[in-house]
């Protein structure tokens, strides 16, 4: 069966595997496996940085997303995040585990000072330390909201994301307890971001993985709904190379390339992660 | 000045050789404040008025609002609003996607939608996506979102200036002039091309103040394609929030015409602009 074709009519989105595959933690829903054992994607350098967003400024990118691994194991970010708020608006997603109250001071500072916008985005994965440790390990869910409520006490106003890991947090009521969790924490104008799970890397060892039934029919997708998929309008760059997007940088066929521009061709929608994109809609931007 | 007939696209008269003219966004039902913006345009030498778009939503009576813009010979873009209520889609396509973005907006919508008549519709479905007008010698491109999506938020702290730079390249334009966010700027890109929010008549900006506000754009002397004024409009919101309330619309919104923070719709703002405001 012939795969539909992603087309990439502008490049406005710029995502840098900043951390690589390296993470202070082992989740066991991660589309990519990240822990603090996995080398397959080093973290990039400073150089590796500014020689991608330079790249990017060329090709008219609107904006900047730093992930990983957890970019805040990286011991240049804020160099990095300073320096790319010269070109565009930055988000950085974490885990949360690493946001002191210096560091919290320090990320504030870079956002007043930019003219665009920085954000943060934190993940939690349950309204209970139950559901998040299960995932995220022992203790990380009070460590998480502990760095929410700094970043918030900075003036920061931080983007959380919840993976339907959580159940029931997709629907109103599940919502509604998120929000009131994160304004418990202090965070009187709470941003709640929801990410349905790909199951691929660790989370499809956590439940289940794609079938080779999981498969987008080209006579199943629209023009419209293929522009809205963020492989139309995004790439990612990592230590290896340029990638279609964030999920697949596991998959060899998603490396595109190694400079971005030449990566700005149209891709097959081949995999079943692609399914869970057209299908819920969602983009990993914020 | 303009055939008058319902639901034809209209012919539209002023100079060729535009010195001045003035820019209207969002109008959400406004009534006093399109009155206002108006006579205050005129009064500053505007030779021409243009709208946006989005000429319902939020505010009450958007059928009010097309025999004014007839009326004066304003230009007018469609907006998200027009091709949704114009072609009876199910909501107005604003782009958002929070859910409780989208409550507010759906309230908006289906009242919108219910007040319209057939031949503003009918009106609606001929509006151009993007017109383009010559200023002092220079292109200008007007659009509702972006010029490439209708319902595109061009935030000012989220689109970077070489987005910018590729958006009039693309697009061929010295001048791009857009709406839709709610949230006034503009900004001089290095390669010498401009950029105007023109921010809406519909609703105060997020900033404390009664107020809403258009562009009134001037052919530059030496000093690139255009000067912009963002004016700032005092208009009777005390009418409209009379309005508003005998037409039963939410009181979230009316909190917002009489305090100038927005109360709905704010999950869309980047975190720059969320900053900025009260809630």
């Amino acid at each position: 069966m012939d795969a539909p074709v992603a087309p990439i009519p502008w490049l406005d989105t710029l995502w840098l595997q900043v951390a690589g595959t390296v993470c202070n933690l082992r989740c066991t829903h991660c589309f990519i496996s990240c822990a603090p054992d996995n080398h397959r994607h080093e973290m990039m350098t400073l150089a590796d940085v500014r020689r991608r967003v330079a790249e990017g400024a060329r090709l008219g990118v609107r904006e900047y997303y730093f992930t990983g691994g957890e970019p805040f194991m990286h011991r240049d970010l804020l160099t990095m995040i300073e320096e790319t708020l010269d070109a565009g608006p930055v988000t950085v997603l974490t885990n949360g585990l690493f946001l002191t109250d210096e560091t919290c001071a320090a990320i504030a500072r870079l956002a007043a000072a930019a003219a665009y916008s920085l954000d943060i985005r934190v993940s939690l994965d349950g309204w209970g330390a139950e559901d998040h440790d299960a995932i995220r390990g022992p203790g990380t869910h009070h460590r998480a909201l502990e760095g929410i409520g700094r970043l918030h006490r900075a003036g920061m106003n931080p983007v959380i994301t919840v993976t339907e890991a959580a159940a029931g947090v997709g629907a109103g009521e599940g919502r509604t307890r998120f929000l009131a969790l994160l304004r418990a924490w202090g965070l009187d104008r709470p941003r709640l971001k929801v990410l349905p799970l790909w199951r691929i890397g660790a989370e499809a060892e956590r439940t289940y993985g794609y079938g080779p039934e999981d498969r987008l029919a080209p006579d199943a997708v629209t023009p419209e709904g293929l522009l809205s998929l963020q492989c139309a309008s995004g790439r990612m760059a990592t230590s290896r190379g340029v990638y279609v997007c964030p999920l697949l940088i596991e998959e060899p066929e998603a490396r595109l390339g190694d400079e971005i521009a030449e990566t700005l061709r149209p891709f097959p929608l081949r995999y079943g992660a692609c399914v869970t994109c057209y299908v819920s809609g969602v983009t990993c931007r914020t | 000045m303009n055939d008058p007939a319902p639901g034809a696209a209209r012919r539209h008269c002023f100079p060729a050789a535009l010195q001045c003219a003035a820019f209207f966004g969002g109008i959400y039902g406004n009534a006093p404040a399109l009155d206002a913006a108006i006579a205050d345009a005129r009064a500053r030498g505007a030779e021409a008025l243009f709208c946006l778009g989005d000429l319902g939503g939020f505010g009450p009576h958007p059928e009010r609002i097309p025999p004014i813009l007839w009326e004066h010979d304003v230009v007018t873009v469609q907006g998200n609003y027009e091709d949704a209520v114009g072609n009876g889609k199910p909501d107005c396509g604003c782009g958002y996607t929070d859910p409780r973005d989208n409550h507010f907006a759906q309230l908006a919508y289906d009242y919108t939608l219910r007040k319209t008549p057939a031949d503003q519709r009918a009106w609606f479905r001929t509006l151009p996506a993007s017109v383009r007008v010559d200023l002092g010698g220079w292109r200008l491109l007007l659009c509702h979102g972006s010029p490439r999506r209708q319902n595109e938020f061009l935030w000012e702290s989220t689109s970077s200036d070489p987005f910018l730079e590729r958006l009039l390249r693309e697009h061929g334009t010295d001048v791009l002039l857009c709406t839709h966010s709610g949230l006034p700027w503009s900004r001089r890109l290095p390669s010498g091309g401009l950029v105007v929010n023109v921010g809406v008549l519909g609703r105060p900006a997020n900033d404390g103040r009664r107020e809403v506000s258009y562009a009134l754009l001037a052919a530059g002397a030496g000093e690139g394609p255009a000067r912009v004024e963002q004016v700032l409009l005092p208009y009777d919101a005390d009418a409209l929030l009379a309005d508003m309330e005998r037409e039963g619309l939410p009181a979230e919104f009316r909190e917002t015409i009489a305090s100038g923070w927005w109360t709905t719709c704010l999950e869309i703002l980047p975190a720059k602009e969320r900053a900025r405001g009260r809630f």
